[in-house]
């Protein structure tokens, strides 16, 4: 185990150098003068000539990277233009917001697709199992923001029982999620960033749980007098290490493409941020939020990995 | 040899021959599919949305270009506007028709361009292996770091708008994960006994590749590649919407959904259209997906 874990480990490194090497690259293809790109647009030339000796761009490309990294490693991803403030603050702020609602919505959508996965291989080809596969077509057909767009029309506009955007009147300073007029305002975002993982995981578990059943271990449970229930329970247990995995695949997914859904709903979390800073042409911010989220989704990736090992023994072998 | 098989020897080509029509792999594809009426039908849907989206100018009623300000916001089969009309009093119906040339170009190109490069780095990898293997798919590795929509999102944001950054950046996104399947395939192929029946008769490299692991790999590459096309398109309107892609009086879905989101308030269902469009083409490429795989006996 301990052996199989540390080798994982060891192996995330170059992976998270990789990610920090697509980063740096990030601010060599936009188009224009990095330095240019780095400054605000008031600034004057001698500014520039300071911050490109400050930030060694007279220096070839590969120690430009290395400066950069040390930079990164002790949390100094920069400065934002349009706020000139630390880009690490605003990331590390904006990535809690994100990082609640998208757990809260890849669980509901893993409860339900577990229920819904289930059923519909119980119930193959019978009604049941065409609605849900109907379902499950929709969430990964429909684009997130515009059924953020549909959600707000419907329970905002029509209904008026929701709050269209933002995250309250109280802000985000005080905002918790544990008092109703605040999570109000979570509702929304929660149900738009739900479907499309609920349709992807009601896929999988559909056509995990249906190998299952076809396997001769659960004629043999179902001979020796276990209950349909028990029988479940068995297959459920066998596609854990499965679920695992794409709940923390989603999980990841979700972080990362919640851009859209945030910008709908004017969620201040990093999607949010990310369209500030696209709109802006803040690369900085661009660079460090992508930076950060990157790096979250290989740490996750690795997570569910040494979880899953621990699920399935069989795993750590191969 | 006696004299009875001898005679018999020589009686075998004087019977009739057999009848049975041997159909070929894509023979047998399409028998299956030819029943599959749901895939058909998501066919037939696909070429009529291509179709319409390629004649826009002969069928759209109106020009998606020319505003009108006494027109703006007009709710469905107002006048002779079909699907009524956006912030700017344009013709909805023709906007949506000319905005499918935009769409489905962003959702078909990308996926052409990287089944292309991300399969030939997958095939090259999978059958070479050793260090050309590792130093392929280990950078592939570094893109799979990145969610789709992220990464998406960095290279387009870094970009800049414009339909060509947002080519590049679509084709980049799909390249690692056809590289992957291509790979896989590759790797398992390369091993059967046909390819070292063909290497042993002194068949060249390119030959092996070309003549037998090309076609084997060619079936769940292309499953792949299909289901990604609904990707592209939600990906391609994702990125407008965030006015990463055509600029602004070009017609094009994701950006049409992202212009009329101001006016939710005053015609829901009117800014609610172009969404239907992608969610609907969007289905019949998933759904063509799934009755491909089937009938091609890949398996996810």
């Amino acid at each position: 185990m301990w052996l199989y874990a540390a080798r994982r480990i060891v192996l995330t490194i170059p992976i998270l150098l990789g990610v920090t090497i697509i980063c740096f690259a990030l601010v060599q293809i936009a188009p224009g003068d990095p330095i240019q790109n780095l400054l605000s647009p008031t600034a004057s030339a001698a500014d520039a000539a300071r911050l490109r000796a400050a930030y060694g761009l007279d220096q070839p490309l590969p120690v430009q990277y290395f400066i950069w990294l040390g930079k990164v490693m002790v949390g100094d991803l920069g400065m934002s233009i349009a706020n000139n403030t630390p880009v690490t603050g605003e990331v590390l702020h904006a990535f809690m917001n994100t990082i609640v609602i998208a757990l809260i919505s890849v669980v509901l959508a893993f409860v339900i697709s577990m229920i819904f996965g289930i059923i519909a291989a119980y119930r193959s080809g019978k009604l049941v199992d065409k609605a849900i596969t109907a379902i499950a077509v929709f969430g990964i057909s429909v684009p997130p923001f515009w059924l953020g767009v549909i959600v707000v029309i419907i329970f905002a506009v029509n209904l008026s029982w929701l709050p269209a955007t933002g995250m309250g009147a109280s802000g985000s300073e005080n905002f918790s999620y544990f008092r109703w007029a605040d999570f109000k305002f979570a509702i929304m975002p929660i149900i738009a960033l739900a479907l499309p993982p609920l349709g992807i995981m009601t896929r999988t578990t559909r056509s995990s749980v249906a190998e299952i059943l076809n396997q001769d271990f659960v004629q043999t449970l179902r001979a020796k007098g276990l209950s349909e229930a028990q029988v479940i329970i068995h297959a459920v247990r066998n596609i854990m290490p499965q679920a695992v995995a794409m709940l923390g695949l989603q999980l990841g997914y979700l972080i990362g493409g919640s851009v859209l859904v945030e910008t709908v709903f004017t969620w201040p979390g990093t999607g949010y941020l990310l369209n500030k800073a696209v709109l802006t042409r803040d690369i900085p911010l661009l660079q460090g939020t992508i930076l950060v989220l990157a790096t979250a989704f290989v740490l996750i990736n690795l997570v569910v990995d040494l979880a899953q090992s621990m699920i399935d023994p069989r795993l750590k072998r191969s | 040899m006696t004299d009875a098989t001898a005679d018999a020897l020589r009686d075998l080509p004087a019977r009739p021959a057999p009848t049975v029509r041997v159909r070929g792999y894509w023979g047998s594809v399409w028998n299956r599919l030819r029943y599959d009426y749901v895939t058909l039908f998501c066919l037939a849907l696909i070429l009529v949305i291509i179709g319409l989206a390629i004649f826009a100018p002969w069928v759209a009623p109106m020009d998606p270009y020319k505003s009108s300000m006494a027109h703006r916001l007009k709710p469905i089969g107002y006048r002779n506007y079909l699907l009524g009309t956006d912030e700017q009093g344009r013709d909805m119906l023709s906007r949506l028709l000319y905005g499918g040339r935009v769409s489905l170009t962003m959702g078909i190109l990308p996926v052409g361009l990287a089944t292309i490069i991300g399969g030939l780095f997958g095939v090259v990898a999978g059958y070479f292996g050793g260090a050309v293997n590792m130093v392929i798919m280990r950078t592939m590795d570094i893109f799979f770091a990145f969610p789709s929509v992220l990464l998406a999102v960095a290279i387009s944001g870094s970009l800049g708008g414009g339909i060509t950054n947002q080519l590049l950046t679509l084709t980049v996104v799909l390249i690692p994960p056809l590289c992957r399947v291509a790979e896989t395939a590759t790797s398992q192929v390369r091993n059967m006994d046909f390819v070292d029946a063909a290497r042993s008769t002194g068949a060249s490299t390119a030959s092996i590749l070309f003549t037998h692991v090309l076609i084997n790999v060619m079936s769940p590459v292309l499953v792949y590649a299909s289901t990604l096309v609904s990707v592209s398109i939600i990906l391609a309107s994702g990125l407008s919407f965030l006015g990463l892609g055509v600029s602004p009086p070009t017609a094009d879905w994701g950006l049409m959904l992202s212009t009329l989101r101001q006016s939710i308030y005053v015609q829901p269902l009117v800014s609610a259209i172009p969404g239907i469009a992608i969610l609907i083409t969007s289905i019949a490429f998933n759904l063509v997906s799934d009755g491909l795989r089937q009938a091609m006996d890949v398996r996810a």
